[in-house]
């Protein structure tokens, strides 16, 4: 490597009367590629890749910054719990003539808050049994079973370059479908789950397959269309679920579906103590799946290609618009999946329009924090699920809004999004030799080379 | 979009080369679509009788007589004024030249009467005008605001889909404040300061740190809402009459131009933010264009090194730009709980604020167009509580999902080319 | 006004762009800073303008040492600076642009355009040229565009003038023109600091000429030298760049190309009615100076542009309106222009480069699955045989340096079953080990009986590797003449004068 950083070597020797522009410019660009991007990758594309640099930045950064910025939010969190305890104010009112006090008040606050996350996340150390005991975990694997399926869908695009924050309205229109399926027709056991999963997932890739011919045919950027959908969705699945013959319960003027027949509802995985149900198989399944893709498929091959550099990806014959239209099917799909495994194992007695749970908008989070790898993507939905089950024991028990989870979740992205903030505060070391600078990226090389 | 740094033409260009004009089909396209649409919506769903608008409202010194039309007669000589302009629109492409803006404004303003026309026939409720056209202009005051802030932001060179979360703190920020000081305007400076904060946290990541700006503005909004939830169930609920109940601005007449048949009421007996609303639209469009400030940030904007190189300080002038937008966005989040509802609730923006960042894009980055859009986009999520009156045969949801499918077909192709500030989105880094 | 630079070092990373330069630019001269492209001139201006910090060394002005912590601060003390990828707003008129940064106002904070425009009349008369101070910049021409650059430094009274590069986006007649200018200014006593690696322009204007190599000043030298002194000097020792080949050995393959004409979105016509046919056995190398169509045409061959009409025939089969990969397909291999935007994804392995344009089918496809063992086997054995430096096939090949990174590119396209080679600038920015390598392989492929074509803006590579050359200019074919046409000739074509004219 060494030998390759020795520029300016040979490759700038080379007669030259008569060739013009900006060869020395683009040499230089080269060279500063190798000598200043910390990653020594070349950038590619400058229109697309700046673009796709950002997002590389933060979708593979190290995992020292992803714990940093766990351990960040966590803190944030605690200072947000504090301040609003009632106990913490009270004692901060005479903070100057016993600190003491206020100290206590905070340490009690957040402490229990945590335990309270804590037991309702991990381990139940109030139960009788075991199984009481192991409880809050198979309920964060409950919580994460959708994360896993949403956070691969946003992560999927992400790796095509694709910034999918159309989640939501996915996921409802999968769950609409789905549903419809679910309790609406009448087949045979198993067949009839395949079939109501399979219109899910269909859903799911149809409306995001929307906003990515869009952006194939009219170059409409998908982060204004994808959030443009999620309200139409929302509006039509609300629309459906008011309308009797669609999705409203017959007999019923609330907007909300009938409950899923048995024959169409995703059966316990560890038997009904637990309400962790054979959506997990599907989400594992998914994992492996978009492992899979990513690494062995060609199709795989030409969504990296076209994230990574879609002007080499044209060149090379793949057909970029296609591609963007493959991956938000597939991407739209596996939310798909998020949203027909909260109908027919979550919510199984009916569901109404916001079934999505704000799992879309998680699934961002998710991705990012799992950097955009399948397996990332698995621990990362596992810990938000672990935070959404502690969260509402904490709610319930400490009397902190669950919303703190939301805040913590958003706080731990832009942590990671920011990886010298997070340097900054843990002292780690900047990758590659030279320690606490600024990362460099593109168009900085390119002032090195004008 | 160009990279920053590209070279402002390409060598190929030149005086020599021949050049044959191209332009868009798009706009064209989508106009007769929507126009064939809309005729069938006619034909399959024929609506007898008529439709009735009130011109006047009670207290007119001048009071215009109501009109009662023929819905289904005048929404076709609607759908026939919008197929001349989809007539237009391809008569332009092939004159090889670019479409107005006007057309699709007034393409979309046609439309909408055909619509309104063609609900409200049969109904014995009438349409009442004023109240359309003021309702409008209410309702699409924090998306004008979000949208100026939005143009001022992107023309510097930063997106903003932060704006939501402008929005929604503003609205939580001037709601406590108001209700502790039982001072409206102490309320909407407020939220011009918790506008700006969110341009300042989004400032540190894009500009200073680097990050993806739409990255950034997503955690935002999510990072907002759930502050202000917690913050609401932590606090404000518990504390409802001490901290979330304002005193609200009232509607002011103005004297004479009030008076005015039709538009008066509707435009000029208004809470302040729409007058503040009439004065900021202007007041951005002349400091963008004929102001150094101005000059420097579309500068910044478009090219931030040739802006570096004659001694403009790009990420100071960003900061800059953004704080101010942030104030602006602000102004709009105040109008939630300070002019619409005297008290915050949880999300209460719904949405808005990507509304005003479509109004951007619909708007080309320009302040009149992007309030123009704006306007148009208030008028359409009126529209359900309009149809609602009069019973109109249309769901409520499909009134709601207007906006969102009409900025669906305008970052499709209905704005036509448009080009965004060729730095828009691209962190500057210098060495 | 007399500036020194004194022992100025800027290193980059491990590369040291800059290695302790002093040099001192006096008033009414033209200083020539001569050296190979990178060799560190442009770093050193940017330093000197305040755009990059110096690790060490100093800069005096009239011998009082200035510390720039921007642009303004270089400009506020009288320097100015033409630069090589001009900084003006292309939306803006010329009259923004040359007022940006120093603008005057009228009361209400409004903009002075009056003022402005007076003043790029002003300066546009005294130097004897017309620039309309409301024409958009955008829509200029570049030898315009680099006088509102000119304007927009004298603006603000600069007494040391830079020109970094002027002449590499200028006909030749625009580059005459550009030096009367330069004799103008220093005539009226500016310094002028004019950085190439043009020797005909420095023997045309210099005073002095200090020769820069590798981040070092190498010496001096007098404007009377000659040229072979001068390349010396630069490039540091002779280097000679011949290409063995036999006489061509004419095949039966063929590439028809007629009537094509490429446009941009914006309706330019960048290639415009190109006709030309290259046989099975030949190297063709288009020729000219760069942004006269080459790389569009070399796009519109492979299927890269969107607006084409015209024929392009390969082998009888018509290829316009075909996608990319069909084109491939048609045993078409392409090495871009620009390797690293659209040749090679950096963070990819180098062998999953090797497949980049090959993912529809056998060998690395089968059934929609990759066929890694098989590729791993590939690329082992190209990076045996294209002497490719990588520490494996794994290894991102944004890691490699550009002429290995080349050398990927080519493994790649030769590899294939091949009925046509499109190579746009296959060395540039290659060391000259590799820019061998890659010409040795170029001609292996033509005499394999493929017909061949080439890109370059050199020269002296169009000489040593064509068969007959093309030259372009202002997107049309100036003519078609034999390798062996004189040297003079073929710049006088590049400047758009047909090979009749030239020749007489």
């Amino acid at each position: 490597m060494s030998e390759d950083r020795q520029l300016g070597g040979d490759e700038v020797a080379r007669p030259q009367h008569v060739g013009e522009e900006d060869a020395g410019a683009r040499q230089a660009v080269l060279q500063a590629d190798r000598t200043g991007d910390a990653e020594g990758r070349v950038v590619p594309d400058p229109d697309a890749g700046r673009w796709h640099d950002a997002l590389r930045r933060v979708t593979q950064g190290s995992w020292a910054v992803s714990v940093g910025a766990v351990v960040l939010a966590v803190l944030a969190g605690s200072v947000l719990i504090a301040v609003t305890d009632e106990a913490v104010q009270e004692a901060s009112g005479y903070f100057f003539s016993r600190p003491s006090d206020t100290l206590a008040a905070v340490g009690s606050a957040v402490g229990s808050a945590y335990a309270a996350l804590f037991r309702g996340a991990v381990w139940n150390f109030q139960a009788d049994d075991l199984a009481g005991a192991i409880r809050p975990l198979m309920n964060s694997l409950n919580f994460a079973t959708p994360l896993i399926g949403a956070g691969l869908g946003v992560a999927l695009a992400f790796r095509a370059g694709l910034f999918n924050i159309g989640g939501r309205g996915q996921m409802l229109v999968a769950a609409a479908a789905a549903g419809w399926v679910g309790f609406g027709m009448e087949l045979p056991v198993v067949l009839h789950l395949l079939v109501a999963m399979a219109a899910g997932i269909a859903a799911g890739a149809v409306w995001a397959g929307i906003a990515g011919l869009l952006k194939a045919a009219t170059g409409a950027h998908e982060v204004i269309t994808t959030i443009m959908l999620n309200y139409i969705a929302f509006y039509l699945v609300s629309w459906m679920l008011a309308t009797p013959g669609l999705l409203q319960a017959p007999g019923s003027s609330n907007p909300k579906t009938p409950p899923m027949q048995d024959t169409a509802v995703l059966p316990d995985l560890f038997g009904p103590r637990y309400n962790v149900h054979w959506g997990l198989v599907f989400a594992l399944v998914a994992v492996a799946f978009v492992w899979w893709l990513l690494n062995r498929s060609r199709l795989g091959f030409t969504f990296r290609a076209v994230g990574e550099n879609p002007a080499a990806a044209r060149v090379a014959g793949i057909d970029v618009p296609r591609t963007t239209v493959s991956v938000m099917l597939v991407a739209g799909g596996l939310l798909g999946l998020a949203g027909a495994t909260q109908v027919l194992g979550t919510v199984t007695t009916g569901f109404s329009s916001d079934i999505d749970a704000g799992i879309g908008f998680d699934a961002i989070t998710v991705a990012l924090l799992g950097r955009s790898s399948p397996i990332g993507v698995l621990f990362a939905a596992i810990l938000f699920g672990a935070f959404k089950a502690g969260g509402s024991v904490m709610q319930a028990s400490e009397n902190v809004p669950i919303e703190i989870v939301v805040v913590v979740q958003s706080l731990i992205v832009l942590f990671i999004a920011a990886p010298p903030l997070v340097r900054a505060v843990f002292r780690l070391p900047q990758p590659g030799e030279r320690p606490a600078r600024k990362p460099r990226s593109r168009s900085k090389q390119k002032e090195v080379a004008a | 979009m160009t990279t920053a740094t590209a070279t402002p033409s390409s060598a190929s260009v030149s005086e020599d080369l021949r050049h044959v004009t191209v332009v868009s089909r798009k706009s064209a396209l989508v106009l007769t679509v929507v126009t064939a649409l809309m005729a069938l919506l006619l034909l399959l769903s024929p609506r007898e009788g008529d439709v009735q608008y009130r011109m006047g409202a009670e207290g007119d010194a001048l009071r215009l007589p109501d009109v009662a039309l023929p819905g289904m007669t005048v929404a076709w000589v609607c759908v026939a004024i919008a197929a001349v302009l989809a007539a237009v629109a391809w008569l332009q492409v092939r004159a090889e030249r670019t479409l107005s803006f006007a057309v699709p404004m007034v393409f979309a303003v046609v439309l909408l009467v055909a619509f309104l026309s063609w609900a409200g026939a049969g109904s014995p409720q009438d349409f009442p005008v004023s109240r359309i056209i003021g309702g409008a202009v209410l309702l699409s005051v924090p998306i004008l605001f979000g949208a100026l802030g939005g143009v001022i932001g992107e023309r510097a060179g930063v997106v903003n889909i932060a704006i939501e979360g402008q929005l929604l703190l503003g609205a939580f920020a001037a709601a406590i404040t108001a209700s502790l000081t039982d001072s409206p305007i102490a309320g909407l400076l407020a939220a011009v300061t918790a506008g700006m904060l969110v341009a300042l946290v989004l400032g540190l990541f894009t500009i200073t740190y680097k990050v993806d700006q739409v990255i950034v503005g997503v955690v935002l909004n999510v990072l907002v809402i759930g502050l202000t939830s917690f913050f609401y169930s932590e606090v404000l609920v518990p504390n409802a009459e001490r901290l979330n109940e304002t005193d609200r601005f009232a509607p002011v007449a103005i004297p004479l131009l009030s008076e005015i048949p039709v538009l008066g009421p509707a435009l000029f007996r208004q809470s302040v933010l729409v007058y503040l609303a009439y004065v900021t639209v202007p007041a951005v469009w002349f400091a963008l264009y004929r102001t150094r400030w101005g000059l420097r940030l579309r500068a910044v904007g478009e090219h931030p090194k040739a802006a570096d190189t004659v001694g403009i300080k790009v990420l100071r002038t960003r900061y800059r730009a953004l704080l101010i937008a942030g104030g602006i966005v602000g102004v709009g989040g105040a109008f939630y709980t300070v002019v619409s509802v005297s008290s915050f609730g949880k999300e209460m923006t719904a949405g808005a604020g990507f509304i005003a960042l479509a109004a951007v894009i619909f708007g080309k980055w320009d302040p009149l167009r992007a309030a123009l859009a704006a306007l148009l986009f208030g008028f359409a999520s009126n529209l359900d509580d309009m149809l609602s009156l009069v019973g109109a045969p249309v769901p409520s949801q499909f009134m709601l999902m207007l906006p969102y499918v009409v900025t669906l077909f305008a970052v499709a192709g209905l704005v036509g080319k448009s080009r965004a500030p060729a730095a828009d989105g691209v962190p500057y880094i210098k060495e | 006004m007399t500036l020194e630079l004194r022992g100025i070092t800027k290193r980059f990373g491990t590369l040291v762009a800059n290695d302790h330069i002093s040099l001192t630019i006096e008033p009414g001269q033209i200083h020539c800073l001569l050296g190979e492209n990178g060799a560190g001139k442009s770093t050193l201006m940017n330093v000197l303008y305040g755009l990059y910090t110096a690790d060490e060394g100093e800069v005096l002005l009239d011998g009082v040492p200035q510390r720039f912590r921007g642009p303004g601060d270089a400009m506020a003390a009288g320097i100015g600076m033409v630069h090589q990828h001009f900084m003006l707003i292309p939306v803006f008129t010329v009259a923004e642009n040359v007022m940006l940064g120093h603008e005057q106002t009228l009361s209400g904070g409004r903009l002075d355009l009056d003022a402005a425009r007076e003043r790029v009349r002003e300066i546009a008369a005294r130097f004897g040229f017309h620039v309309d101070p409301d024409a958009l910049v955008e829509d200029l021409p570049v030898g315009v565009q680099q006088r509102v650059e000119i304007i927009k430094a004298l603006s603000r009274d600069a007494k040391v003038l830079v020109f970094d590069e002027p002449t590499a986006v200028l006909t030749p007649q625009e580059t005459d023109e550009l030096m009367g200018i330069m004799q103008q200014l220093k005539a009226s006593g500016a310094a002028i600091v004019f950085i190439t690696h043009k020797l005909r322009e420095v023997r045309a204007v210099a005073d002095r000429i200090t020769v820069v190599r590798r981040g070092r000043v190498v010496g001096e030298a007098d404007p009377d030298s000659t040229d072979a002194e001068l390349a010396a000097l630069m490039v540091g020792r002779a280097v000679e760049l011949t290409v063995q080949k036999e006489p061509p050995r004419i095949a039966d393959a063929l590439l028809e190309v007629s009537g094509l004409e490429v446009r941009d979105a914006k309706g330019a016509v960048l290639v415009d009615d190109v006709s030309f046919t290259v046989r099975g056995g030949e190297v063709l190398v288009v020729a000219g100076v760069q942004g006269n169509g080459q790389t569009e045409l070399t796009e519109a061959l492979v299927g890269l542009q969107h607006t084409v009409s015209g024929s392009i025939r390969l082998d009888g089969t018509e290829l316009v309106g075909r996608s990319v990969r069909q084109v491939l397909d048609a045993g078409v291999g392409f090495v871009p222009e620009d390797r690293s935007t659209d040749g090679l994804v950096g963070a990819f392995s180098v062998a999953e480069n090797l497949m980049l344009d090959r993912t529809d089918g056998p060998p690395f496809v089968r059934r929609g699955v990759l066929q890694l063992d098989e590729l791993e086997r590939f690329a082992a054995a190209a990076i045996e045989e294209f002497d490719i430096r990588t520490q494996g096939t794994t290894e991102p090949v944004g890691r490699l340096s550009g002429g290995n990174q080349q050398k990927v590119v080519v493994a790649r396209e030769l590899s294939k079953d091949l009925r046509l080679l499109v190579a746009a600038q296959p060395t540039r920015g290659v060391d000259v080990g590799s820019i061998e390598f890659i010409h040795k392989r170029i001609i292996a492929t033509r005499d394999a009986g493929v017909p061949v074509v080439v890109v370059s803006t050199e020269l002296d590579e169009a000489v040593a590797l064509g068969d007959r050359i093309l030259v372009m200019y202002r997107g049309r074919i100036v003519g078609v003449v034999p390798a062996d046409t004189p040297r003079d000739v073929l710049g006088l074509m590049m400047a758009g004068i047909s090979p009749e004219e030239s020749a007489a």
